[in-house]
């Protein structure tokens, strides 16, 4: 079944074309990898299936909701897709304990005992039980990284978009945040992944996207992008990335 | 030198000067001040709106405010609004606002122009990024605002609103022009009736500068006191 499905998106800013007809799908407890050069559009691709970014053309379905439909509830569709963005964008004035349960209050409405109880268990999972009482100042960035996936899971979401998770960490606290990733992956998270790092893809993706241009220039099985892609892009890309 | 002058008169005007013209001053001050963060807030929302016509009208506005002398709107206000307002309501005599109120409203509005731009950058100063987390968390635009934006541009911006405040408390001896009791009122009726001018407005200045210095001195502290922890 189709968690996500991009039909022929397309998008503009002023006469510039970010997007091309992209269309992709990504099935329940499938693992899907964006991959591209920079400026390829792989962040405005992720970030119109939570409609953060506008396009112009095209439709994408979430879980059979279409977000371009004006009638659709576009603050409770993204209540149940969790993002997790670059530069964390953890709330900086709030506790860790208050990051975690801010959007369960308002907008799934829980308790707050409950909530805080939920939150708690994901930071536990996530290995920072002991900062929930901090400010994300006070953390470094891989865990400000995994609160910021803790706090996206805490929304029990149908789906986890993850937009350059790794880019902005430093080399030695890359693999704490892609460990949790992994686990993330292994128990069944639907995930699409804007990440260069290859070594994820290989390890836990279904399918792996190549952009270029804001077009989706590859879309195949994990072995069959590495084995064989088939773009010369593609191969122009990897050939630069993954020597080192 | 001050042979000829009368420093007594301050002090035995001191309970009317403070009393009934440094409360005035105060609460006018305050009121000002809270309805022209509240007011101006939502202009500074209004200018940043994705929204048509909306920032154009609250652009003028502020443009408006901040190109006319306040003195001009304090007398204008004073005088065309009980007509307005009673041609509005359909009354056949001009409504009665009363000279406070009339004060407190036309300093509202009008502070409320320039704590707009003051809040405008400080919400503009929020990361995009914020906003987006906010958004994909299911937050709708006010939540987001309420929780997120709004928060983190008032602590960024505490030290400026407190010193446009600064300016506020001073600007408030312009009601003097309506003949209201305010601190400098207050003071410059003593000094009429007694004949001591130099010694009152001499006596007037150095409150304000007190006053004034020491607020300003506590902006310093402010911002040190409201920072996030761990944040630079």
């Amino acid at each position: 079944m189709a968690m996500i499905e991009m039909k022929n998106v397309s998008k503009w800013y002023g006469s510039f074309q970010v997007l091309t007809n992209c269309t992709t799908q990504v099935d329940k407890g499938e693992v899907v990898v964006v991959c591209g050069p920079s400026g390829s559009g792989k962040s405005t691709l992720i970030k119109c299936v939570n409609a953060l970014e506008p396009f112009q053309q095209g439709d994408v379905i979430v879980n059979r909701v279409s977000i371009s439909d004006p009638k659709t509830d576009l603050p409770k569709l993204r209540s149940q897709v969790g993002m997790v963005f670059q530069h964390f964008e953890l709330f900086p004035h709030m506790t860790v304990t208050a990051n975690l349960t801010l959007a369960q209050i308002k907008v799934l409405g829980r308790p707050k005992e409950e909530a805080t109880e939920k939150g708690l268990k994901l930071l536990e999972r996530v290995g920072l039980m002991e900062h929930a009482h901090k400010y994300p100042g006070e953390l470094s960035g891989g865990e400000q990284q995994r609160v910021a996936i803790a706090r996206a899971l805490a929304m029990d979401p149908i789906a986890m978009l993850f937009d350059e998770p790794t880019s902005a960490l430093d080399p030695e606290m890359i693999k704490e945040v892609l460990d949790v990733m992994v686990e993330l992956a292994q128990e069944g998270m639907t995930m699409m992944v804007v990440t260069h790092e290859m070594d994820f893809a290989r390890k836990v993706a279904h399918r792996v996207i190549f952009m270029d241009k804001g077009e989706i220039v590859e879309d195949a099985k994990k072995d069959d992008f590495f084995g064989k892609p088939r773009s010369e892009r593609a191969v122009q890309f990897l050939s630069k990335i993954l020597h080192h | 030198m001050f042979a000829g002058f009368d420093f007594d008169v301050i002090q035995r005007s001191l309970p009317f000067l403070f009393k009934e013209g440094m409360v005035f001053t105060v609460t006018l001050t305050l009121m000002a001040m809270t309805g022209g963060i509240v007011f101006g807030t939502l202009l500074a929302m209004m200018r940043l709106a994705s929204l048509p016509v909306v920032p154009l009208v609250a652009g003028t506005y502020v443009n408006l405010m901040r190109s006319v002398p306040l003195v001009l709107v304090i007398f204008w206000f004073y005088f065309l609004v009980p007509w307005i307002g009673g041609w509005v309501i359909g009354a056949t005599e001009p409504i009665r606002v009363g000279a406070f109120w009339s004060c407190a409203i036309t300093f509202t509005i009008f502070e409320a122009a320039y704590y707009c731009e003051i809040m405008r950058a400080g919400i503009q100063a929020v990361p995009r990024g914020q906003v987006s987390a906010g958004y994909a968390l299911g937050l709708n635009y006010w939540q987001m605002m309420g929780h997120v934006v709004l928060p983190q541009a008032f602590r960024n911006m505490a030290p400026v609103l407190l010193t446009q405040t600064i300016i506020l408390f001073q600007d408030t001896s312009l009601v003097y022009v309506l003949s209201l009791t305010d601190f400098l009122g207050a003071a410059a009726k003593v000094a009429n009736r007694d004949g001591r001018l130099v010694e009152m407005y001499l006596f007037v200045a150095v409150v304000y500068f007190i006053i004034s210095f020491f607020l300003s001195y506590q902006v310093k502290g402010l911002q040190a006191r409201i920072a996030v922890p761990g944040k630079i």
